[in-house]
């Protein structure tokens, strides 16, 4: 076998995979590190990917489409964010209830719109000068997408937004010590929606791309639990947006080789290596970092009362 | 405490049990009527909807046992993880350990040989091993390295359900089953019996009702269930008091995901007579469990009776994809709006309204 034309494929096509899980990932970190664990990942994703495929179809352009995929995923986080932070419900309980809700109406709604392929895809961007590069060309900068690109950059904003600014002071210590913060004029509850909203909104735009680019069509079901495998890249990424490109790529490219194996090993058996992967990078992280805790942050998963401790 | 007009919010510490039952059963109408904006989004009339549910479910012998039959694996679910739950541990992992114990059961139902009398017994003990092996990983990876319980179990829902399509698209994949990915049917031996009449498999009933007041007589009366509600309420106390965490969660682990695979042989012995694909052994019983024990508020006996209000749930389902063409995803988004109401509707059982006088006003004011 030709060792160049395979490894550029499974780069290429690994990146393609990682980006659904870089944007879930991206946002689950700014809701966790505002003390918001947002279990409703998977839920907000296919919100996200049947509206994104229902607007596009519609109005045939797949821009559009993923503003609605993020709208609908921000709509869906508000309503997580409200039943947490306002209600101070069990974050666990509501975000399984969003997965479980968004599941059931992203399949409910989507039913007629099923195995037909959307007429207006997001297509791939040949990069100028860098597209003719010999083999990196047709690695990085041919076969994907513009939210790919986006991707990597939102990733670089949003750390530099976390560990360079203000901002991002205000978000971990919100998520560190929100009675600290409290004290100090920072109005928890606020700053806990807005990070909320954003997380809905990164994954709502992850669930998109499924839809809207990566496999242009819409079938039920079709994030497969990658919602799942962003909670786990998320703790496996620290909280740290940077270290969550190198993760969804590595998660990316199990994706791919589970398909890309198919020749030699089941598919079926082949199809839980990503799920079984997320436990043992889970248990390798835990080995390493026990002590530690990891870097999570402080008041994770604890509504915040003020006088309460 | 706080003053709304002419009301003053109280916050109590322990609601008292009518105001939890009132509670939850006021949260459950409010899902029903917000599904019934689905209902009318969809073009049917809620009224029609819901009469044509009632009717069909509650109102016939065959509706009846069409939501025991939906209900006995989520009273097996239910029950294990109100354990699970009690001891603070967030096991999501119910449809793996059920599917682990039907792929236990069929193990044993079509490949060991052994007399007819001891077959569906030993399919119920290897089931139930499965299950507490598959639950007893999770718990063991977060006291030993820390994993987070709720990805763990999640993930291994999904490692088995792809050991069950694997197996029936592979090596138990039926000769005598062309082009379908079954295994072969279970011999008569490995089939439960029915209750005459209907097609409830009445010994899994008899087991899921046991296995709650017996978990319900465990938490309330043994040192076992004693340490478990520690740990659960308090881990440094339990520390404190020489409780030993991991053996307390590894045995509720076991408990609870046993009972969960005892679902799975039910499903597989007296439903199916054979394993198929996982999406259609289990209908996703081991995540509406989660609610059922949530609605439950962690008690066992309580459990059988929310398990039945989600079998009349998905016989609903069942209903309204048959009479009134409406797809079976529905029961996702009733399941769903229930869990988000019950949940908004903790916070109304700690506070306490009432009229306020004067007196109380005043001291209200100068308290706050």
């Amino acid at each position: 076998m030709d060792w160049t034309s395979w490894l550029v494929g499974t780069v290429s096509r690994a990146l393609a995979f990682g980006v659904p899980l870089l944007w879930g990932t991206l946002g689950e970190i700014y809701a966790e590190r505002s003390g918001i664990v947002n279990l409703g990942v998977e839920g907000m994703m296919i919100l996200g990917a049947y509206a994104g495929f229902a607007v596009a179809q519609t109005y045939g352009h797949p821009g559009w489409g993923l503003l609605a995929a993020a709208a609908v995923g921000m709509v869906a986080a508000l309503w997580h964010a409200f039943l947490t932070v306002t209600l101070r419900a069990n974050q666990y309980v509501s975000g399984l209830a969003l997965t479980l809700f968004g599941l059931g109406l992203a399949g409910l709604l989507g039913r007629g719109w099923e195995g037909r392929p959307l007429r207006a895809p997001l297509g791939s961007l040949a990069v100028p000068v860098l597209g003719d590069l010999p083999v990196l060309g047709p690695m990085l900068f041919r076969d994907q997408t513009v939210l790919t690109y986006l991707g990597i950059v939102a990733a670089l904003v949003l750390w530099i937004v976390l560990f360079r600014t203000r901002w991002g002071i205000v978000v971990r210590s919100v998520g560190e010590s929100p009675a600290t913060a409290d004290a100090v004029g920072i109005h928890v509850g606020l700053v806990r929606y807005l990070c909320v909203a954003v997380g809905g909104l990164l994954a709502g735009v992850g669930g998109g791309y499924l839809s809207v680019a990566y496999r242009p069509s819409w079938t039920e079901g079709m994030t497969a639990g990658m919602g799942w495998i962003v909670i786990a890249l998320t703790i496996f990424a620290s909280w740290n947006p940077l270290r969550a490109i190198w993760g969804a790529f590595f998660f990316g490219a199990l994706y791919h080789l589970s398909f890309r194996l198919q020749a030699y090993v089941s598919p079926e058996l082949l199809k839980m290596m990503p799920y079984a992967f997320a436990i043992l990078v889970l248990a390798v992280s835990g080995f390493g970092g026990a002590r530690r805790r990891g870097g999570a942050p402080g008041a994770l998963g604890l509504p915040y009362v003020r006088g309460e401790r | 405490m706080k003053r709304l007009g002419p009301f003053v919010l109280e916050r109590r510490l322990a609601p008292p049990r009518h105001v939890v039952f009132g509670v939850s059963l006021l949260a459950v109408v409010v899902a029903l009527l917000l599904a019934a904006l689905v209902f009318w989004a969809y073009g049917v009339s809620p009224v029609r909807a819901y009469s044509e549910i009632g009717r069909g479910t509650l109102g016939t012998v065959g509706g009846l046992s069409d939501i025991v039959r939906r209900a006995i694996p989520l009273i097996l679910c239910g029950v294990g993880l109100t354990l699970s739950f009690r001891a603070q541990f967030w096991n999501i992992g119910a449809e793996g350990q059920l599917l682990a114990g039907a792929v236990a059961a069929t193990g044993v139902a079509l490949f060991v040989r052994v007399p007819d009398g001891f077959r569906l017994p030993l399919m119920f003990l290897a089931g139930f091993s499965a299950g507490a092996v598959w639950a007893l990983i999770p718990a063991l990876l977060r006291v030993k390295l820390r994993v987070n319980e709720v990805i763990s179990t999640l993930m291994m829902n999904y490692i088995m359900a792809y050991i069950v399509e694997w197996l029936v698209h592979g090596p138990w994949k039926g000769p005598t089953m062309r082009g379908f990915a079954y295994t072969d049917m279970f011999p008569v031996a490995a089939r439960l019996p029915y209750l005459t009449g209907t097609r409830i498999h009445w010994p899994t009933l008899v087991v899921g009702v046991a296995a709650a007041i017996l978990v319900a007589l465990l938490l309330a009366r043994t040192r076992l269930g004693y340490e478990i509600r520690v740990v659960g309420q308090s881990p440094d106390a339990a520390r404190y008091a020489g409780i030993n965490f991991t053996t307390v969660l590894a045995l509720a682990l076991v408990v609870s995901g046993g009972l969960a695979a005892l679902a799975g042989v039910g499903e597989v012995a007296g439903v199916h007579w054979r394993l198929r694909s996982p999406g259609h052994v289990s209908m996703g019983y081991g995540y509406t469990a989660i609610i059922v024990a949530w609605l439950a508020r962690g008690s066992p006996l309580a459990a059988i009776f929310t398990a039945l209000l989600f079998g009349l749930i998905f016989a609903a389902g069942d209903l309204m994809k048959t009479t009134l063409g409406l797809p079976f995803q529905i029961t996702g988004v009733f399941n769903g709006l229930i869990l988000f109401s019950l949940i908004s509707s903790d916070l109304l059982m700690y506070w306490r309204v009432r009229l306020a006088s004067k007196e109380k006003a005043w001291t209200g004011q100068a308290g706050s």
